[in-house]
């Protein structure tokens, strides 16, 4: 029989377990075990609910549900989980942080804490407890998940926003592999178009294709909402020459896309009606379950956002933090969920059954073999340590969550994009929207 | 003896107290009959306004209380175009909505008025929009109108009619449209439907005596259904401007506003601003900046249409 300590634990828990995950009665033995031994003792009688984003994959509820289940069998903590669309959580998160009445536990999207950072448990000690057994965060989680020197969420995972494109069509198109710089990527995008296999990204109101693309695009090409003390400065020489980018890229997708949602590409690459768009792995997971788009999944690949002229990547990525509300009655029960979740026997198994299409933010979970069983999901690995945070260089509190609900830079987009409105007012009508939420 | 007797069988007659008399007062009644009711409005209508009101005043976020600020929240909105732009967007898809669904709603009325091969079942059917819940209608037109699988496009495309997809999301002034067009399909019925109670309740005797009269059908509708109806014509349109300007569900589920907020009602943009961008107090300020457009239609609706004092009981001048 195997005598748990918190040693061996913290030796078990390396990177051997993402090989050899626990399942069924091991589970349990070993979720026991963890609860004796965890720094946090749930209090007696402790009921959490959650609520967290809906699943795009469905192994990864069922996964998801397995997890909690063993940490209820552990502790005896029932936990009840609701489930809502990415969008949705926020503003349900909003109203219980102002009515101090609803889940104990919120699991959302980007910057979600930073809206209400003095309503969140202090974190520090179960996110310490995991960066130093799991070889520390990656920067952008940091940030996410820091309030000052607060913790204030602890950040569960990442979903990447790559590109996703046909391999077939890209190859007739005189490009073997997806291009690696923006000047590339307009001969690309022209290429594409001008044989009949048009690409697409979303402009319309899309919280998640849609920022993922032009936060990407302002910054690969030096502009900036706000510098390092949340000073305004998208009315800038750098802006224009994004926006003119993006105009350019614009012209050469199918029509449309001034209207799209996040389902919108989805649908469309699906359909055979565009040949790349900027999307999870949703795309991917969804042409190989289904048999009749196997030959999509076969003919499509995934690459990272091209870089622009300042030379580095420049992507945006969806974060999802985990907070607990102050206003709960269990805190200590909270953080335990939030530490069990995150430990490598429970976490490893969780993110393998997401296929690529969740991220960790730990690094030690690099090696967890999801990332190489099928090398089209290998660029997915790296997408937490390649994003920046919706703040750009500013901060990322509740201002950078402001601006990027309120779809400032993506209507600054679109606005110019669709000829609405020339580079200068564009960037003027954004200016003076961000001043009105960085006042 | 007997004056004894007599004396004891007298009742004893007191002057009545304040409080007798309040019990038989019909004034003093009538407040504790109407206070359940005034409990309920104050509760629920009366302070959760006067709070909106308050809370546009403050700088107030999501998760805390703010501090009060003047009119900051309105001079900010002032100057803000997008704002603006949200209060033309909400006159035009409350004006233009509003006359369609009333045109409409009243000639279908007329039409269901009139002695139709099964009448019932098409008064059944035209029901139908306005009893779909509005998500599901919504994602219908969603699908209807997308950029890449609209049955309209295809179909016209099939026909030869065009030669691309029709962008009715994705261009400006083809959003408008196209959500104003899912706004008077949902609301003619309700119009519809009510306007017929109300031709329902006119007699014929009166168009009997314009026949005599040798009225043509037009001076009847003109001269006698018309007058008739604006009783309930005041109702009806009164409640179809204040749910059209107050419209949220179908502009959040087909266009969240966009495309560059060409879609975007004073109602998302509180919702976008308030719940979404945490700023609970700019929010409040959109959403109280509605309510002098919504007592303009009222009063309009009330002292227009039912200016006529038979209507409200006395004799016409």
């Amino acid at each position: 029989m195997t005598t748990f300590t918190r040693r061996t634990l913290v030796k078990g828990g390396t990177l051997a377990a993402a090989a050899s995950a626990l399942t069924g009665p091991a589970l349990l033995e070993w979720a026991k075990a963890w609860a004796q031994s965890a720094p946090w003792k749930p209090e007696k009688n402790a009921q959490l609910s959650m609520l967290r984003w809906k699943y795009f994959v469905q192994s990864e509820d069922d996964a998801f549900v397995k997890l909690i289940e063993a940490f209820t069998q552990a502790t005896g903590v029932k936990v009840n989980i609701s489930r809502e669309s990415y969008e949705d959580v926020q503003p349900k998160a909003s109203v219980t942080a102002n009515t101090g009445a609803g889940p104990d536990l919120f699991w959302g999207l980007y910057s979600l804490p930073h809206l209400f950072p003095q309503k969140c448990v202090d974190v520090s000690d179960v996110a310490d407890y995991l960066g130093k057994k799991y070889g520390g965060w990656v920067p952008s989680a940091v940030q996410y998940g820091k309030s000052g020197n607060k913790w204030i969420a602890v950040p569960v995972c990442y979903s990447g926003n790559l590109m996703n494109y046909r391999i077939e069509a890209s190859k007739k198109a005189g490009f073997s592999e997806f291009p690696k710089t923006t000047d590339e990527f307009i001969a690309y995008a022209k290429a594409m178009k001008a044989q009949g296999t048009p690409g697409g990204m979303a402009l319309g109101h899309a919280s998640g294709d849609g920022n993922g693309w032009i936060y990407w695009c302002l910054w690969a090409h030096g502009g900036n909402h706000v510098d390092k003390g949340d000073k305004v400065t998208i009315n800038s020489p750098e802006t224009e020459k994004a926006l003119n980018f993006a105009k350019a890229l614009y012209a050469e997708m199918i029509p449309g896309t001034a209207s799209w949602n996040d389902a919108f590409n989805n649908k469309a690459f699906l359909a055979n009606e565009i040949s790349w768009t900027n999307n999870g792995i949703s795309i991917y997971v969804a042409a190989n379950r289904d048999p009749n788009l196997k030959k999509i999944a076969e003919d499509m690949n995934h690459a990272y956002m091209p870089i622009g002229p300042i030379g580095k990547p420049t992507e945006l990525h969806l974060m999802y933090p985990v907070l607990a509300m102050t206003h709960t009655k269990f805190p200590q029960a909270c953080k335990a969920l939030m530490a069990f979740m995150m430990e490598s026997d429970q976490f490893n198994p969780w993110i393998g059954a997401a296929q690529g299409y969740l991220t960790h933010c730990l690094n030690a979970y690099d090696s967890n073999p999801v990332w190489t069983a099928d090398p089209k999901r290998t660029v997915y690995r790296d997408v937490a340590k390649r994003s920046l945070t919706a703040g750009g260089q500013g901060s990322v509190g509740e201002k950078a969550a402001a601006a990027i609900a309120d779809f400032v830079l993506l209507d600054m987009f679109a606005s110019y994009c669709t000829g609405r409105e020339d580079a200068k007012a564009a960037m003027r009508i954004a200016e003076r929207q961000l001043q009105r939420i960085y006042r | 003896m007997t004056d004894v007797a007599l004396d004891k069988a007298k009742p004893i007659l007191r002057e009545p107290g304040a409080w007798d008399r309040l019990k038989v007062n019909r004034n003093w009644l009538s407040i504790w009959f109407m206070l359940p009711a005034a409990a309920f409005l104050i509760l629920f209508l009366a302070y959760p306004l006067g709070l909106g009101v308050w809370i546009s005043f403050t700088d107030a976020r999501i998760g805390r209380g703010g501090e009060f600020v003047g009119l900051e929240n309105y001079e900010w909105l002032w100057d803000d175009s997008v704002f603006w732009l949200s209060v033309f967007n909400t006159l035009l898809y409350t004006i233009v909505a509003s006359i369609v669904k009333f045109a409409v709603g009243l000639y279908l009325a007329v039409l269901l008025n009139e002695n139709l091969p099964f009448k019932a079942m098409l008064r059944a059917v035209v029901l139908i929009p306005f009893i779909v819940p509005t998500v599901l209608s919504a994602i219908a037109f969603w699908w209807l109108y997308d950029s890449q699988f609209s049955i309209i496009s295809w179909s016209l495309r099939k026909t030869g009619l065009i030669a691309t997809n029709i962008d009715f999301l994705g261009d400006v002034w083809n959003a408008r449209w196209s959500v104003i067009f899912a706004n008077i399909w949902r609301g003619v019925p309700f119009v519809a439907i009510t306007l017929l109670a109300g031709l329902q309740t006119v007699s014929p005797s009166l168009y009997e005596a314009a026949t005599i009269d040798g009225a043509n059908r037009w001076q009847m509708f003109r001269h006698v259904t018309y007058p008739l109806l604006t009783p309930i014509i005041a109702v009806v349109m009164t409640f179809s401007v204040l749910f059209t300007f107050t419209d949220f569900q179908l502009i959040w589920v087909l266009t969240r506003g966009g495309p560059v907020n060409a879609t975007q009602l004073m109602a998302t943009l509180s919702y976008q601003r308030a719940i979404l961008g945490g700023h609970l107090g700019e929010g409040a300020a959109i959403s109280t900046a509605m309510i002098p457009f919504l007592l303009a239609s009222i009063l309009i609706s009330w002292f227009g249409l039912q200016r006529r004092k038979w209507q409200q009981g006395e004799s016409n001048d």
